[in-house]
C-alpha cells in the first residue's frame, strides 16, 4: 500500500505520471523529464520532497548525542539556522543514511533523513540515544517542498510576505529561517539556487498552488535525479550504502576527524581504512561518444574489456552537456579515462571532477 | 489514447511501417511507444546498404528512463536512414509518424506486410496492456 503527500491530488490535477518510491506514490514527471530539468537550470521549478522526514532532536544532550551519531562535528552549528550536510555511520564505518542537520536552537536540532530509509535511521537513533536521554521527534505533520532555479528567490518575493522574503534573501547558503508557519532553508539537490521548505501537512497544497499561479514550475523525480547527477550529488541506496564507507564514496569531506576526543559512531573503522590506504573512490564518468550511461553497467582498463575496474553506481543523460553521465565505482585507477561496456560493446568515457555543471553551465572540458 | 493511424500497419514491438510505393517501406516507432519511452535521447540506427530480416533488431531507441530494441518488422535493404534523429532525437518524440521516421527499406518480401498487425489489432493490444 503505496503512502500519499499531502501533494497528491495536486500532481494528479496537473496530469503528473505517477510512480512508486520508497514506498510513496510520486509524481515521475508532469511534461516531460528533459523539459522539466531544463526548467530548473533556467527559471524556476517546484518539487514535492514530503517522502523525506524532518526528525527533531531536542534535549540537554542533544549535542553531544548527535556528536557521536554524525560523522560530521555538529559542533560547528554555533549559532542558530546553520546547517551542515553529514553522513550516519555503524560501527563499522558503513554509510547507513546521508542527512542534512539544522541546529533550531542550543539543544535543538532538525535532521532531515531520506525517505527509503526513515525507518532504519529511526530505529538506529533510537538506539543510539538510549544513553543521552534525547527526545526525538520525526515530524510526519511536517510537508516539504524544493523550489529550485536562478529565478527561484526572485520569484518568491510575490509569494512570501515582505518581512520573511527579506529575511530569506539575508540568509547564508546551508542557512535556515523559521517561524511557526515556515521551516525555510538555503539547500537544494539541484546545483541551483534556492530553498527547502518546510510546512504544515494542511498547508501544502494552498502553498503549492500559489507557487504554481506564480510561475513555478512543477518538476517530477525523473528530472530530480537527472538535476542531482549533473550537480554531482550521490544518492544514498545507490552511489552508496552500507557497504561503503564516506572515504570510498567522494565523502570523505563531509566526516570531521579534527578532534580526536570525539569518537563519533565508526571513527576507528574509517582510522583503520585510511591506515591501511584507500584504493577505492567514487568518480564522474562522462562518456564521448552519443549514448546514455546507466548504474551497473560495468567499468574496463581496455577497449577490450579485459580488465574491469568497477561498475557505475549512477548514470543518465545530461541534458545541459547533451551527453551520457553517470558516477562509477572504481578500484584502483588514476588514469583520466575508462571504457565503459554498453550493450556488449566498451565505449571511450573520460573521469571529470564533479560537478559536471555549475551555475547552469557545462563545469568540464567537453 | 495515443495516435495509430489507420494507413499503417504494426508489430507487437510498436514499430509501424507504411508501404510508400512497391520498392519502399518507411518504418518508425508508434506514438505509444515514444509516450511509453519519455524524452528520447539517442537513437542506434544500422547503416545504408545493411540488409535486415523480419524481426531481426535493427537498432536501441533511448530515453532518459531506458533503452529498447528496434525491430524489422520485415526484411529489405536499407535504403536510406533518417540523418536528422542524430542530432534532434526528439522528433521521434514530436512526430512519431512523419518527422520521426527511421528507415527507408527496400522489401525483399511484400507478403510479409500481411502479417503485420492492422490497426484496429494493433490499437486493441495497447488497450489490453495499458489496462493491466
Amino acid at each position: 500500500m503505496l503512502k500519499k503527500t499531502p501533494l497528491y491530488e495536486s500532481h494528479k490535477a496537473l496530469g503528473a505520471k505517477m510512480v512508486p518510491f520508497a514506498g510513496w506514490e510520486m509524481p515521475l514527471q508532469y511534461t516531460s523529464i528533459v523539459d522539466e530539468h531544463v526548467k530548473v537550470r533556467q527559471s524556476a521549478g517546484i518539487f514535492d520532497v514530503s517522502h523525506m522526514r524532518a526528525v527533531d532532536v531536542e534535549g540537554t544532550n542533544a549535542t553531544a548525542f548527535l556528536r557521536i551519531l554524525l560523522a560530521n562535528d555538529i559542533i560547528k552549528l554555533t549559532k542558530d539556522g546553520m546547517a551542515l550536510y553529514s553522513c550516519m555511520l555503524n560501527e563499522q564505518g558503513y554509510i547507513l543514511d546521508d542527512l542534512i542537520a539544522y541546529r533550531i536552537s542550543e539543544n535543538s536540532y532538525r535532521i532531515v533523513i531520506n525517505a527509503a530509509t526513515t525507518d532504519k535511521d529511526l530505529d538506529w537513533m533510537h538506539t543510539q540515544a538510549i544513553a543521552y536521554e534525547v527526545r526525538i521527534n520525526p515530524r510526519y505533520d511536517l510537508a516539504m517542498i524544493a523550489i529550485q532555479g536562478p529565478q527561484a528567490i526572485e520569484k518568491l518575493s510575490a509569494v512570501l510576505s515582505p518581512d520573511i522574503f527579506s529575511k530569506i534573501t539575508k540568509l547564508n547558503y546551508f542557512s535556515a529561517y523559521s517561524d511557526e508557519n515556515f521551516f525555510i532553508a538555503r539547500t537544494g539537490y539541484t546545483g541551483e539556487s534556492g530553498v527547502e521548505l518546510l510546512l504544515a501537512n494542511e498547508q501544502a497544497a494552498a502553498f503549492w498552488q500559489q507557487l504554481i499561479e506564480h510561475g513555478f514550475y512543477p518538476i517530477g523525480l525523473g528530472a530530480r535525479d537527472t538535476l542531482r547527477l549533473e550537480a554531482g550529488l550521490n544518492l544514498y541506496g545507490q552511489d552508496m550504502d552500507e557497504t561503503v564507507t564516506p572515504l570510498t564514496s567522494n565523502l570523505a569531506w563531509t566526516v570531521d576527524l579534527k578532534d580526536s576526543n570525539r569518537l563519533f559512531i565508526g571513527r576507528s573503522a574509517l582510522l583503520r581504512q585510511k591506515e591501511a590506504g584507500l584504493t577505492q573512490k567514487l568518480v564522474g564518468v562522462l562518456l564521448k561518444e552519443k549514448g546514455v550511461l546507466r548504474p551497473h553497467m560495468h567499468v574496463y582498463a581496455d577497449k577490450d574489456a579485459k580488465q574491469q575496474i568497477g561498475v557505475l553506481t549512477s548514470g543518465s543523460f545530461s541534458p545541459t552537456l547533451s551527453k551520457g553521465i553517470g558516477f562509477a565505482q572504481l578500484e584502483s585507477w588514476d588514469m583520466p579515462y575508462c571504457w565503459i561496456e554498453i550493450r556488449g560493446k566498451c565505449l571511450e568515457a573520460q573521469i571529470v571532477k564533479l560537478p559536471f555543471v555549475k551555475a547552469g553551465k557545462a563545469n568540464i572540458d567537453l | 489514447m495515443s495516435d495509430i493511424p489507420k494507413n499503417l500497419k504494426y508489430t507487437s514491438s510498436h514499430e509501424w511501417a507504411m508501404q510508400s510505393n512497391s520498392t519502399e517501406i518507411i518504418i518508425g516507432v508508434t506514438d505509444h511507444a515514444q509516450e511509453l519511452l519519455g524524452d528520447i535521447v539517442f537513437i542506434e540506427l544500422p547503416e545504408v546498404g545493411r540488409i535486415l530480416k523480419k524481426g531481426q533488431e535493427f537498432g536501441v531507441i533511448e530515453s532518459v528512463k531506458a533503452a529498447s530494441d528496434l525491430y524489422a518488422p520485415i526484411s529489405g535493404e536499407v535504403l536510406a536512414v533518417n540523418e536528422s534523429l542524430s542530432s534532434k532525437p526528439e522528433l521521434v518524440n514530436q512526430s512519431a509518424y512523419q518527422d520521426g521516421w527511421m528507415l527507408k527499406i527496400k522489401p525483399s518480401n511484400l507478403s510479409e506486410l500481411s502479417e503485420l498487425l492492422d490497426a484496429q489489432t494493433y490499437h486493441d493490444n495497447v488497450e489490453a496492456a495499458v489496462k493491466e
